[in-house]
C-alpha cells in the first residue's frame, strides 16, 4: 500500500526546537532558591560501615541537611526500569537503599549533603566522618565465586545472583551425531554509554504536600513507581516529569539519583533540591554493560549444518542487581532465532562481585553473545574451509519458524537479502580474493557478523502503552504518548503515523515531548526497541479511533455513510474516487460547536501488545591492520537491517550512524578498568575512556531490506539497539581474515593487539 | 562551579611582572585549558588568578633578521598551526600544534601554557626539544633565557620561580636550518587524546649520510627527552634500514617508560623503536633525501 508520509524523511519534529535551543533539558530548568544536593561515595570496595558523624558538615554555614543510611527509609528497593509484575517471582532483585550501611563497590553512596551551593556542599563531604571496617574487595567473577569468599549481598550464595537459563532437544546425540564439534572461548569488557547528558534531577514538594521530580529518565512511570517503593509512599503521590532528554542508551532505564533526590527534598521541609552527576560520577555510579565470559561448543555436520550449540557465559554485574540475571537471559533468547539448532543448552550465571554496577545498555546482552558466537562461526567456517557467509546461510531460520521457548513466531525475515546487499556494498568476493597472502607491515581484511534481536519483550514483560489524540477545531492535533522521546526521534515517527491515518501534514501533529505522569497516558517507557514497534501500535489505534469517530460524525452532518469516506489532505473524501466532501476544518469545527452534537474528537488509547516481530541484520567491515603497532583502521563498514517497513529513512540512518559507532568504540577502543587489588575505577572520565571521536569514526553505510511484518503498524519492526549488536566480531572476524590472529577478547586496543601479535609471531 | 577567590588581569608584561612580585598567591591563567581542569579537580582551592590574556604582545610569532624564530607564549595552537613562518621553517611543529586537542581547545590553548603546565604529554614539547629551543623568562628583577631541556625539572615541575612568566620561545637558525623535521603523535584516538608517545625527529643530511640527527620523545619518562646516544650513534652513518633500526634501538636506551595501565613499558618501548623510524622516514624526506625501500 503507498503511503504519504510513512515512509519519508520528515523532519524531525523537535529539529528546530533543539537546534535554536529552545528546547529544554532538566537543566535549564530553574527553581527559585533551589538548594544542590552532593553525594559522599565510598573509597572502600567492600566495607561495612562502623559509626558515622556528621555534626561538623552539618555545622558548616550553607548547610541545609546531612542525609545518612540512619536518616533515610531503610526499605530495599530494585532499580531496573522493567514493568512491574504482579508475580513476586518475576520481580527485579530489591538489594539498593537509598544510602547504604554497607559499601559495596568504590563509589557507593554513603551519605548525602544538600547545601546552598555546589561548594559549600562539596566542603561539607570532607567533613563527613566515617568509620570503616573494610572486607576483602572482589573484583572477579572467579574471585566471587570461590569457596569461601565473602558475601556482598547476605542472601546470595558464593555471590552467585541467578543462573537460570534453557536447554532443549538432546544435546548429546546432537554432538554425537555431528562430524565436527568446535569449541571457544571468548570474553567482552565492561563500558559505558557516555550519554551526552549525565543524570540530573530536582524535586520538591508542590502546594499539596505531593512529591514533584523532573528528572533525565527514559521511564518516567517507572520512576514513579520506584520513588513510592523506595521511600515507602503512596505511587499516586509521586509526580515525575521528563523533559527533553540528551540521550540514555539504556542508562536511564534505571532509576538511579531520583529516590536520594527525593529524600533531599523532604529532608528539607520540600524546597526545591537539584541533584546533578559529574561525568567522573556517572561512570561510575550508574550502570555499565556487563562484561561476559563465554565457553561455546558446536556441533555441525561437515557441510557445515549446525545440529547442536551448548553456551556457557559469566556475566559480572557488579554491586547491585540492577537488571541483572535479565542482561544474560535477553541475550541468550535473542540469539536463538537466528540460527535455530535442534538441540541447545544455554548456562549463564550472573554474578555480583565489588565494581560499578551492570544494568541496561543498548543490545541488551546481544552485542556480547553475538560477539562470542560470530567469532566462533567465523573460526569454524576457517577450520572447515568454507566462506564465512556461506557457512551462515546454511544455517539462517526461515520465515514461519516458532521458538521452542518464546512462542514467538518468525513472520518477517529478510537476513537472506541483507547478507546478498553488503556482501555487495563492500565487495566481498573480490577483497576476499585481493587480500589473501599478505605478508606486509600493514594488512587488510574484510569481514561479517550477523545478529537478530525483538522488539520489546514480550512474552517476558508486559507491554503496555499508551497514545492519547485531540483533534483541535482546525484538524490539527494533539499527541500524547507514554514513550520517550531521548533523542531516537520516536516523536517524529509517531507523528508521522497519526498524519498518515488521519490525512494530515505532518506539521499539524503536534507531539507533546513532555512526559508527566500526572497527564501522560501510561507506558512503561523507552527501551527493548520498542517505541515504534509497541507504541506504535497504540499511536495507529488512537488515530483510527478519532478518524472513525471524526467520519461517524460527518455521517450524521451529511448522511454519507462512514464507510464510503476517507480522509485525505485535510479533506473529508469520497473512498471510491477521492471527491472532497468538505473540508476537514469545516467538519472539526462542528465537532466543537454544534449546538446539539458539539463534543471535540479524542481518543485515549491503551494496547497490550502480545506479540514480537523478530528484526534481523549485518555488519561489513573492511579493516587495514599496522602490524607494528597494533592499531586497527576501519576502512569499510556497512550495516544492513531488517527492520520491517522504515518509517523515516533518514531518522533511520541516524540511528544506525550512532549504533555503529557505539559499536566501533566497543570493538576497538572502549573499556572502564579497575584497579584488581582496590577494585577503584582507574578511567572514569572521557581522556581516559577511549570513547572514539568523529575522527576516529569513519563513513558508515547503511542498507535496509524492508520487509514487511503483519504485527507491527504499517509493517515496522525494532531498530533502535540492533546498529551495535554486529559491528565488533564483523571487525574482529575482519582483523582474524588480516592476520590469522583471532583476538577473543574486546576491545582490540593497541596495546591487547601488540601482545596477541608477539604471541603470534607477527612481530 | 569553581573555587576562585580572585581574578586581575594584566595589561602588559611589565604589570604583570609587577602584581606576580606583589603576590605569590597569584597563578597564572593564559587559554586556561589545564588551570580550569585543575580547579574542576579541586587541586586548586581558593585560587588567585592572574590573566595574562590581554597582553597582545605575547600572541606573536614572528621571524629576526638573524632567523630566529620568536613564538610568543600566548600563541595558540590553531595560530601557529596556521602561521607560514611555521609551516615554512619547522612543519613538525604545525603537526605538534594541530595534534592537539580539538579545534575548540587549539584556539585557546596556548603554547606557553602547554610547555609550563610541565606535563611530559604536552605535544608541542617534544619538537621543541628537538628544535633546542630556549625559553625568554621574565621577572620584576629583570629577564633570562633557559633551554627547554633545562626547564623541566620534573612531572608537573618546571624552573619557573614564582615571580617569574614566560614571555616567549626563541628557536634559533641552528635549530632548524638545513633539517627535515616531522613529529607523530601516538595516541588512542585521532583527537582529545593525549599522547600514548610523542616523537619529534629532526636531521640534516649530505649525499646519503646522516650529519645530523635529533630527537625528542614525548611520555617516554617523567619529562620530555632527548635520545642522545641515538643522535651521536646516527652522526655520519649512512641512510639506509640498518640505521634507522639502529637508531630506534638506541633511543629506546634513552627512555625511561613505564608501566601503568595506560600501556605496559614493554609496548612503550617498542613503540618509541618503531616510531622513530617512521618519523625519520619522513623527515629524511623533507630534508632533501630519498624515500627508504
Ligand atoms: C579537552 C582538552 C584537550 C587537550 N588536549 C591536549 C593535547 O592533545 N595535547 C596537549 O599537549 N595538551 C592537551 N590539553 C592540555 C592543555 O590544553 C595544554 O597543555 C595547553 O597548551 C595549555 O595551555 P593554556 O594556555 O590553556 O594553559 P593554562 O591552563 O592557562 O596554564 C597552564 C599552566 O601554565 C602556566 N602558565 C601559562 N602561561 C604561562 C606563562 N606565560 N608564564 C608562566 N606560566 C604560565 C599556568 O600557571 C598553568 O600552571 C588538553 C586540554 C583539554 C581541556
Amino acid at each position: 500500500m503507498p503511503y504519504s508520509v510513512v515512509g519519508k524523511s520528515v523532519k524531525r519534529v523537535d529539529a528546530v526546537a533543539k537546534v535554536t535551543g529552545k528546547a529544554k533539558y532538566t537543566d535549564d530548568f530553574f527553581e527559585r532558591d533551589m538548594l544542590v544536593g552532593k553525594i559522599l561515595r565510598s573509597p572502600y570496595a567492600h566495607a561495612i560501615i562502623k559509626s558515622i558523624d556528621v555534626s561538623k558538615a552539618r555545622a558548616l554555614p550553607g548547610v541545609e541537611a546531612v542525609l545518612t543510611h540512619l536518616t533515610v527509609p531503610k526499605v530495599k528497593f530494585p532499580t531496573a526500569g522493567h514493568p512491574y509484575s504482579l508475580d513476586p517471582s518475576h520481580r527485579d532483585k530489591a538489594d539498593r537503599l537509598i544510602l547504604t550501611d554497607k559499601a559495596r563497590f568504590v563509589g557507593d553512596s554513603v551519605a548525602a549533603v544538600v547545601a546552598v551551593d555546589e561548594l559549600v556542599a562539596e566542603k561539607a563531604l570532607k567533613l563527613i566522618e566515617i568509620e570503616y571496617e573494610v572486607l576483602e574487595a572482589l573484583t572477579t567473577p572467579e574471585a566471587a565465586m570461590r569457596e569461601g569468599a565473602p558475601l556482598i549481598h547476605e542472601d546470595c550464595e558464593q555471590n552467585i545472583l541467578a543462573s537460570r537459563g534453557y536447554s532443549f532437544g538432546d544435546l548429546e546425540a546432537a554432538f554425537s551425531e555431528s562430524d565436527f564439534v568446535f569449541e571457544g572461548e571468548y570474553e567482552t569488557s565492561p563500558v559505558q554509554h557516555c550519554h551526552l547528558e549525565n543524570q540530573v534531577s530536582y524535586a520538591y514538594l508542590d502546594g499539596e504536600g505531593r512529591l514533584v521530580i523532573v528528572t533525565s529518565t527514559q521511564i518516567p512511570h517507572i520512576v514513579r513507581r520506584i520513588v513510592g517503593q523506595a521511600l515507602d509512599i503512596p505511587w499516586g503521590g509521586v509526580r515525575v516529569i521528563k523533559p527533553y532528554v540528551g540521550g540514555g542508551f539504556g542508562n536511564k532505564q534505571d532509576v538511579t539519583i531520583e529516590p536520594l533526590n527525593a529524600a533531599m527534598t523532604l529532608a528539607v521541609g520540600g524546597r526545591p533540591v537539584k541533584l546533578e552527576l559529574s561525568r567522573e560520577e556517572a561512570m561510575i555510579d550508574t550502570r555499565t554493560r556487563h562484561a561476559f565470559k563465554f565457553r561455546i561448543k558446536t556441533g555441525l555436520t561437515k557441510d557445515g549444518k549446525i545440529n547442536g550449540i551448548y553456551i556457557a557465559a559469566v556475566s559480572n554485574t557488579g554491586a547491585y542487581a540492577s537488571h541483572g540475571h535479565s542482561i544474560a537471559s535477553s541475550g541468550g533468547g535473542k540469539f536463538r532465532y537466528l540460527y535455530p539448532a535442534q538441540a541447545m543448552k544455554y548456562e549463564p550465571v550472573t554474578v555480583y562481585t565489588n565494581l560499578p554496577v551492570a544494568g541496561a545498555m543498548r543490545g541488551y546482552g546481544t552485542p556480547q553473545i553475538f560477539f562470542a558466537y560470530e567469532s566462533h562461526l567465523d573460526e569454524i567456517a576457517h577450520k572447515l574451509d568454507m566462506d564465512p557467509i556461506e557457512l551462515r546461510q546454511k544455517n539462517f531460520v526461515q520465515v514461519g519458524h516458532v521458538d521452542l521457548l518464546s512462542k514467538n513466531r518468525i513472520l518477517s525475515c529478510g537476513i537472506r537479502e541483507c547478507v546478498a546487499k553488503g556482501k555487495e556494498l563492500i565487495r566481498w568476493d573480490e577483497k576476499r580474493e585481493l587480500y589473501k597472502n599478505q605478508s606486509g607491515d600493514k594488512r587488510r581484511g574484510v569481514g561479517m557478523a550477523c545478529f537478530s534481536y525483538a522488539s520489546g519483550t514480550h512474552p517476558v514483560s508486559i507491554e503496555v502503552a499508551g497514545a492519547r489524540i485531540v483533534m483541535n477545531q482546525d484538524g490539527s492535533v494533539q499527541l500524547q504518548v507514554g514513550a520517550t522521546e531521548i533523542g531516537q526521534g520516536s516523536d517524529t515517527v509517531f507523528a508521522q503515523m497519526v498524519a498518515e491515518v488521519l490525512g494530515l501534514p505532518v506539521e499539524m501533529v503536534h507531539v507533546i515531548s513532555t512526559q508527566d505522569t500526572d497527564i501522560t497516558p501510561f507506558d512503561t517507557g523507552s527501551y527493548a526497541s520498542r517505541q515504534t514497534y509497541i507504541t506504535g501500535m497504540a499511536v495507529k489505534k488512537a488515530a483510527e479511533e478519532v478518524k472513525a469517530k471524526l467520519l461517524d460524525f460527518v455521517w450524521g452532518m451529511t448522511d454519507i455513510p462512514a464507510e464510503t469516506l476517507d480522509l485525505r489532505e485535510r479533506n473529508i473524501v469520497f473512498k471510491h474516487n477521492g471527491e472532497v466532501v468538505m473540508p476537514l476544518e469545516q467538519a472539526a469545527m462542528q465537532t466543537y460547536y454544534d449546538t446539539v452534537f458539539g463534543r471535540p474528537l479524542t481518543s485515549d488509547t491503551s494496547n497490550n501488545a502480545r506479540v514480537n516481530a523478530i528484526p534481523f541484520g549485518v555488519t561489513f567491515a573492511e579493516v587495514e591492520v599496522d602490524i607494528k603497532t597494533g592499531k586497527i583502521e576501519v576502512l569499510e563498514i556497512y550495516n544492513v537491517h531488517d527492520s520491517g517497513r522504515i518509517v523515516n529513512p533518514q531518522l533511520a540512518q541516524g540511528q544506525v550512524h550512532g549504533g555503529v559507532s557505539m559499536g566501533i568504540g566497543y570493538a576497538l577502543s572502549e573499556q572502564l578498568l579497575f584497579d584488581e587489588k582496590t577494585g577503584k575505577t582507574l578511567n572514569n572520565n572521557l581522556l581516559d575512556y577511549k570513547l572514539p571521536t568523529i575522527m576516529d569514526t569513519p563513513d558508515i553505510g547503511v542498507g535496509f531490506v524492508e520487509t514487511e511484518d503483519p504485527t507491527g503498524a504499517f509493517g515496522v519492526k525494532a531498530l533502535g539497539e540492533p546498529p551495535v549488536i554486529s559491528p565488533a566480531p564483523a571487525l574482529r572476524n575482519a582483523v582474524f581474515a588480516a592476520t590469522g590472529v583471532a583476538l577473543n577478547r574486546l576491545p582490540m586496543n593497541p596495546q591487547r593487539v601488540f601482545e596477541k601479535f608477539k604471541q603470534a609471531g607477527l612481530i | 562551579m569553581y573555587d576562585i577567590q580572585g581574578y586581575i588581569e594584566a595589561e602588559s608584561v611589565s604589570d604583570a611582572v609587577a602584581l606576580l612580585a606583589s603576590n605569590p598567591r597569584l597563578k597564572i591563567i593564559a587559554g586556561g585549558t589545564d588551570v580550569l581542569i585543575k580547579l574542576r579537580h579541586g587541586q586548586m582551592e581558593g585560587a588567585e588568578l592572574l590573566s595574562i590574556r590581554k597582553i597582545k604582545e605575547l600572541e606573536r610569532i614572528e621571524q629576526l633578521a638573524d632567523g630566529t624564530i620568536v613564538i610568543g607564549a600566548l600563541a595558540t595552537f590553531a595560530q601557529i598551526f596556521h602561521e607560514p613562518i611555521i609551516h615554512n621553517n619547522i612543519p613538525a611543529l604545525a603537526e605538534a600544534a594541530v595534534s592537539m586537542g580539538g579545534p575548540q581547545i587549539r584556539n585557546v590553548a596556548t603554547i606557553g601554557g602547554n610547555i609550563c603546565n610541565g606535563a611530559t604529554s604536552a605535544d608541542s614539547a617534544s619538537t621543541l626539544f628537538a628544535l633546542d629551543a630556549r625559553l625568554r623568562l621574565r621577572s620584576s628583577a629583570g629577564e633570562r633565557v633557559v633551554p627547554v631541556q633545562e626547564f623541566y625539572l620534573g612531572p608537573g615541575k618546571v624552573d619557573l620561580k614564582p615571580d617569574e612568566m614566560l614571555s616567549e620561545f626563541l628557536i634559533s637558525p641552528a635549530g632548524f636550518r638545513g633539517f627535515g623535521g616531522h613529529y607523530i603523535k601516538f595516541a588512542m584516538r585521532k583527537a582529545m587524546d593525549i599522547a600514548t608517545l610523542g616523537v619529534s625527529v629532526m636531521c640534516k643530511i649530505s649525499g646519503d649520510v646522516f650529519r645530523e640527527v635529533k630527537i625528542g620523545l614525548g611520555v617516554a619518562g617523567p619529562t620530555p627527552l632527548r635520545c642522545v646516544e641515538a643522535e651521536e650513534f646516527a652522526k655520519g652513518k649512512a641512510i639506509y634500514a640498518e640505521t634507522l633500526a639502529g637508531i630506534g634501538r638506541l633511543a629506546v636506551k634513552s627512555t625511561n617508560a613505564r608501566t601503568s595501565w595506560r600501556a605496559s613499558r614493554e609496548y612503550r618501548e617498542h613503540l618509541v623503536e618503531e616510531l622513530t623510524q617512521r618519523a625519520l622516514h619522513v623527515a629524511i624526506v623533507r630534508a632533501g633525501g630519498a624515500e627508504i625501500g
